[in-house]
């Protein structure tokens, strides 16, 4: 991984101070998450935009629970302090909106709120489905709050993030694995995105009883593309949250597999994901484990050349390993015994990209691959909705790696700063957005596509 | 007395094989053993467990590396509450391991056991010239300080010349290619045979790698993903470009025919099994390939005797049909291990030989011969080479593997050892 020289200096003392008189971007420090963390630093204030909101029961129960201060005066005087003190999340229930005239209520909670969330706080908007509005003053409404969040999001500083979250007609009583995961810092690099709740029908499940420690205790998960980087990060968020994992990678790769499988106490299987039959060889190797619960496509290559350049072995690499394979091994998961096979209730994640929204010059194949990643998330959705599983993809912007550190000077800067949490962000961050999809209490989420990327500004 | 219950091969192991001091010349025998060991804990989620036992060995070790795998293991991800202990049976240690292993299953002493095996020909030790030696042990007896200056004064510069361990037969003075010479010579093993078994046991190995079967028997190591001595187009045609380098004493230079093709060269690498109860096996969901069903040891005399080093297992394997019942021919699969072509040929040779089975073994008739496609079907030392003591380990899991994927069947496992000696099996599934 290359160092961030950059943001070491800019938060250093001296380095504080030049960057101040110089009017350099800082970069802020992001809060992270550890096991035993609260969910929240501080105190809420919780926002209602018209009497007829219904989530914000909902947002109130969830945070007391988890033992958080929560006010409803945006302006409210906190912890014997003054109206103006920091506040570590403030959400605004946005439903129930009936005309563009009803934002104005949001403004006027924001607008205090925005001097008043500290480093690394949240700021969460729930609002309605625009596509379950017929009327157009009813569906404009719901739509606007998209512009707002994004263009807060790229108004919020010290690593504080702004997101919406559209909750569907009848969903309210699902979201708590959704309020916590954009709450808490296990969404550090998540800014300025939008996540639907409760949109794909026929799913059920619960979060009660949830460890939220460890949510995800107890599951089996498969992790492709383990040996290394962003997959060998993703075995280790979801051993610490409690699973038993398949660490996955090419038999070339075994030695790098092994160190992973045996550091979060799983299993190694090497194994050519594009191979015939790879979906049975790991259903084969689960079965120590009693089945899967959770698998995360996340093996992928680059093969990269301008499109001019091109050749059809290369092109069909990408496509190979990055899609099909995914394809191929959902299949065999979806046709499997509900016992012994993929779990009912099970979960999958795949790994799109930033490359596969926005494009990228001398990426088409790899881009190809991530944007049909979506594709096949939109289709399987409704599919896995029978066994009461999901399927969701993570987009992850610039993320420090090997390969982001192998990146011309010039490209790597541009990568970091040009968002609005001006950094890069880290393989956890990608893995903690896996990990929330992965949840059991998650049952309400499928078929989004999340981009971990800090709002880069490329695909905005 | 109730038939003890038969241990299961779970599976194994190993790393790439490397030709000596190429890839693995950096490498320690605790590395390899260790590196061996973590792969086989990946494979099969055993981080922090304790198993029953690891029994593995080297044949060639530093005196410092008494204790190797017990060493090896606190090195491992393994728990270092796993007891070991070494063995040393020069070749046949890896087998002789698993048939540690299995038996203690079989009794009921240990539900699960790691038998090993590695040997570095690269990083070897190096002792002391014995003239040198003997003075610095006089030295360290001496009680004055006179005494040992005395003994020091011994000394002198021919002593410099370290004693470097070879791989020759303290009996005779003559190494392991020249007492096969004769052998090969003996039973009139053609070059030609030589050649065609080599380069089928590379084109198998080949075959092999190219159908993934070994996924799940090997972890890279150090940049190697495959046994770097397999030459996957190998033929006859240019094994028959190389020169003989063993001669049999006395005979006829002209007719030699052993190359450094169709012996197996110096090889660095370790592998490992993981051996269990069915019990044990079914409480942590994992397959069994094979189980095993009896093993066997033998020596010859090579020395007085008239009998060539490495044709012990030809001793060895009629006694361990007759105690179970089975001819020659009752086998699906033949491990035959490889130290030469010609070993291979003359044992087979040995069996079809009515002379041999009458004198030798006192059978009314010979052992007969085998279906040579059954063979080393998925290559065998000649290819992927011969790390001493690895080599039961790395053939055990192959032939398990070979049964399992058969659906079922009876193998036999046959390792020739320096020292006259031969261990040998019978695996079913």
């Amino acid at each position: 991984m290359s160092h961030d020289w950059y943001s070491d200096f800019v938060n250093s003392g001296i380095g504080k101070t030049i960057a101040g008189n110089l009017g350099l971007p800082p970069v802020p420090v992001l809060r992270r998450w550890e096991p035993g963390q609260p969910l929240l630093s501080g105190a809420a204030l919780l926002g209602t935009a018209t009497a007829n909101g219904r989530v914000a029961k909902v947002v109130r129960a969830v945070l007391s629970d988890a033992g958080v201060e929560v006010h409803e005066d945006p302006q409210a005087p906190i912890g014997g302090g003054s109206s103006t003190s920091k506040v570590a999340a403030a959400v605004v229930d946005a439903t129930g909106l009936s005309s563009p005239s009803d934002l104005a209520a949001i403004q006027g909670f924001l607008t205090p709120v925005m001097r008043r969330v500290g480093s690394s706080g949240r700021i969460l908007v729930i609002g309605d489905v625009p596509a379950e509005a017929d009327r157009p003053a009813v569906r404009a409404a719901r739509r606007a709050l998209e512009g707002l969040v994004r263009s807060a999001a790229k108004e919020a500083r010290y690593g504080a993030t702004v997101n919406l979250v559209h909750v569907a007609d009848g969903a309210e009583n699902d979201l708590e694995s959704t309020l916590r995961f954009f709450l808490s810092s296990r969404s550090a690099f998540v800014d300025g995105q939008r996540l639907d709740v409760g949109t794909v029908p026929g799913y059920a499940g619960s979060s009660a009883g949830t460890d939220w420690d460890r949510p995800i205790a107890g599951k089996v998960a498969v992790v492709t593309g383990a040996a290394r980087g962003i997959g060998r990060t993703v075995a280790t968020t979801l051993a610490r949250d409690g699973a038993t994992v398949v660490c996955v990678d090419v038999p070339s790769a075994g030695d790098a597999l092994a160190r992973t499988a045996n550091d979060v106490g799983g299993t190694a299987l090497q194994l050519d994901i594009t191979g015939e039959g790879a979906g049975e060889a790991i259903l084969s190797h689960a079965q120590r484990h009693g089945g899967i619960d959770i698998v995360v496509h996340n093996a992928g290559i680059t093969r990269d050349k301008l499109l001019a350049n091109q050749d059809t072995d290369r092109w069909n690499s990408v496509i190979d390993v990055n899609l099909n394979s995914q394809l191929a091994i959902n299949d065999i998961l979806i046709g499997s015994p509900d016992d012994t096979g993929f779990h009912r209730g099970g979960r999958i994640v795949t790994v799109s990209s930033m490359a596969g929204i926005a494009g990228n010059r001398g990426q088409t194949s790899y881009a190809a691959s991530k944007a049909g990643v979506i594709g096949l998330v939109d289709a399987t959705a409704p599919l896995l909705a029978p066994k009461d599983a999901t399927i969701n993809a993570v987009a992850p912007g610039f993320i420090e790696t090997a390969m982001t550190a192998a990146m011309p000077v010039g490209t790597r800067e541009a990568g970091r700063r040009l968002s609005s949490l001006t950094q890069g962000g880290l393989p956890v961050d990608v893995a903690e957005t896996i990990a929330y999809f992965a949840q059991g209490a998650s049952y309400a989420v499928n078929g989004q596509v999340l981009r971990v990327d800090g709002q880069n500004l490329l695909g905005a | 007395m109730a038939s003890p219950r038969r241990a299961a091969v779970v599976g194994a192991n190993r790393i790439p094989f490397a030709r000596s001091n190429g890839a693995y010349a950096r490498a320690s025998n605790s590395d390899m053993l260790t590196a061996a060991l973590d792969g086989l804990v990946a494979r099969f989620g055993l981080a922090d467990e304790r198993v029953g036992e690891v029994v593995a060995g080297a044949v060639l070790k530093h005196s410092r590396d008494f204790n190797l795998t017990r060493e090896a293991v606190l090195a491992s991800r393994l728990s270092p509450w796993t007891p070991t202990y070494d063995v040393q049976q020069a070749c046949g240690t890896g087998l002789e391991a698993a048939v540690l292993i299995a038996n203690k299953i079989a009794l009921g002493q240990v539900e699960s056991g790691i038998a090993g095996g590695v040997d570095t020909t690269s990083d070897a030790p190096i002792a002391v010239n014995e003239d040198l030696r003997e003075v610095l042990l006089a030295a360290n007896r001496a009680k004055s300080t006179a005494g040992v200056v005395k003994a020091l004064a011994g000394l002198r510069p021919g002593q410099i010349v370290p004693e470097i361990p070879a791989n020759r037969e303290p009996g005779t003075g003559m190494s392991m290619g020249e007492h096969t010479a004769i052998t090969a010579a003996h039973w009139a093993i053609s070059r030609t045979a030589q050649d065609e078994l080599t380069a089928l046991s590379h084109q198998n190995l080949a075959k092999a790698y190219d159908a993934g079967f070994f996924d799940d028997l090997m972890t890279p190591y150090l940049g190697l993903t495959k046994d770097n001595n397999l030459r996957a187009d190998s033929s006859v045609e240019k094994l028959g470009k190389l020169k003989p380098v063993f001669f049999p004493a006395g005979a006829d230079k002209a007719e030699a025919t052993m190359t450094a093709g169709n012996s197996t060269p110096l090889t660095d690498g370790a592998a490992t099994v993981l051996l269990a109860s069915d019990e044990w096996a079914a409480e942590r969901g994992l397959p069994v390939l094979a189980h095993v069903v009896d093993a066997e040891t033998a020596a010859v005399d090579y020395v007085h005797g008239d009998e060539g080093l490495l044709m012990a297992p030809a001793y060895a394997v009629p006694r361990m049909l007759e105690r179970n019942g089975l001819t020659l021919q009752d086998f699906d699969f033949y491990e035959i291990h490889e130290a030469f072509a010609s070993t291979v040929l003359a044992t087979l040779a040995a069996w079809e030989s009515p002379q041999f089975c009458k004198e030798r073994l006192g059978l009314d008739a010979p052992l007969g011969s085998i279906d040579r496609g059954k063979l080393n079907v998925h290559g065998s030392s000649l290819a992927a080479g011969h790390p001493f003591a690895a080599t039961g380990a790395r053939i055990v899991p192959t032939l398990a593997k070979i049964l399992h994927e058969n659906g079922g069947g009876r193998g036999l496992i046959s390792i020739c050892a320096a020292g006259g000696q031969g261990v040998v099996a019978i695996l079913e599934a």
